[in-house]
């Protein structure tokens, strides 16, 4: 399988500390990387840094696509939908910035198990059932990347197995994974890598 | 990414916004509330005589319509910050300045589109001269886009600060005083008979100039300020 992505010697510092330094790896189509590390170790400012939110003190990040922002998926610590919304709108919306616009929201609504609440505003809905609605992404974007930070956050168990069913369609596909979880995967990809960032005190 | 797609962004992204907008009514009624209370006060205040109010009535217009924009200038970017949304449209494939111009363009709807409607309703209550009706409403239609893109660029550089609308009036107001002279300029050449069309000329240009170039401003700062 090709290479999707190719990181070499990235350095990240924060108020004098050294969060991690010489962090190199690459990603193939079909690999998990796990990023593992504790709490405030880097591992949310090393996604930010794959996807060019955040800059970092040192190294590169190459993708080897030219227009690598459609090839990306990437879901931060906020889930990115709109509060007075519904969930049927914010689903509709999404997937048409996305450039999904022939998607059938209602269909992505019952994948998730959100039937039944499509006409309520987000607001008014649980964490879990608001991260639902963004995580319907992961079903229609055809990106190969997805950079998912804590995508487990707030999910019952039901939630983190559909999710995890879904990751393995997309690895089985072709696609590669870059996240972080506390949760230990039920699942076992077939191209696991764990990075694991120390955070340790210079 | 192909035009069609593009635009398909831009279109969309406005009319989230627009649709969040309508879900908030206060948002909408409260710039309109803001521009009528403060034309209708100050007859009250300063007498109802013609001959000052006529004099002061684009001031006063030009004035509510500065505040206005400052007070829907959090709104901007701010929820969008807060929630997520801001770093989607940052990762998005479409230009980040054009999804920015469609912000532009929710704020001028939202804060310089009912002053240009209600224009006719202040220039009554201050009791503007009728000839100078004409410059005043040309004065807004090519002034106020040029509030929603300055207001969009000063917004965009202090999302992510806690408390930055005190900063950001600050910043802004200065910039907003050559815009504040010509447009008072024209409409005082109106009134003294004089043509009006070289100050109003000048307004458009400043316009287009501002709109063409703030977009990329905007992007700009909010790439910063996601960092």
């Amino acid at each position: 399988m090709s290479t999707l992505l190719t990181v070499k010697q990235l350095v990240s510092q924060r108020a004098g500390r050294t969060l991690f330094a010489d962090l190199s790896f690459t990603l193939q189509h079909g690999d998990v990387l796990h990023i593992e590390g504790v709490n405030g170790a880097g591992k949310s400012t090393l996604l930010r840094a794959l996807v060019g939110l955040v800059q970092l003190q040192g190294g590169t990040v190459e993708y080897h696509h030219d227009d690598w922002r459609t090839q990306l998926v990437f879901m931060g610590h906020k889930a990115g939908i709109k509060a007075e919304l519904t969930a049927l709108e914010n689903v509709t919306l999404q997937a048409r910035l996305d450039g999904y616009a022939d998607v059938d929201p209602w269909q992505l609504l019952a994948t998730v198990g959100l039937l039944g609440l499509e006409d309520l505003p987000a607001g008014q809905l649980s964490a879990g059932q608001q991260r639902r609605i963004a995580l319907t992404r992961l079903w229609y974007s055809a990106a190969p990347l997805w950079v998912l930070d804590e995508p487990f956050t707030a999910l019952d168990s039901d939630g983190i197995a559909l999710l995890q069913q879904r990751f393995a369609e997309h690895t089985a596909a072709g696609g590669a994974i870059i996240m972080t979880s506390h949760q230990s995967l039920t699942w076992q990809p077939d191209q696991l890598q764990r990075l694991r960032i120390s955070g340790d005190d210079e | 990414m192909t035009q069609a797609s593009s635009w398909t962004a831009f279109s969309t992204v406005m009319r989230r916004d627009l649709m969040v907008v309508m879900r908030r009514r206060s948002d909408v009624l409260n710039p309109l509330l803001f521009i009528l209370m403060v034309v209708s006060l100050f007859p009250l205040a300063v007498g109802p005589g013609p001959d000052i109010l006529g004099r002061i009535a684009t001031g006063v217009i030009w004035v509510a319509a500065l505040l206005s924009a400052l007070l829907g200038s959090e709104r901007l970017f701010r929820d969008d910050f807060l929630d997520g949304t801001l770093e989607q449209l940052t990762l998005s494939p479409h230009p980040l300045s054009l999804l920015a111009a469609a912000k532009i363009v929710v704020h001028w709807l939202l804060s310089g589109l009912p002053l240009v409607i209600l224009a006719p309703i202040c220039a009554l209550l201050l009791k503007l001269p009728s000839e100078a009706w004409l410059t005043l409403l040309a004065t807004l239609v090519a002034g106020t886009p040029i509030l929603s893109a300055i207001t969009a660029i000063g917004a965009a550089l202090t999302v992510s600060l806690g408390r930055g609308g005190a900063l950001l009036s600050l910043l802004l107001l200065p910039l907003f005083i050559p815009l504040l002279i010509f447009a008072s300029g024209a409409v005082e050449a109106a009134l003294v008979g004089t043509a009006a069309w070289p100050q109003v000329l000048l307004l458009t240009g400043l316009s287009l100039l501002t709109l063409l170039l703030a977009p990329f401003a905007v992007a700009a700062a909010i790439r910063v300020s996601v960092n």
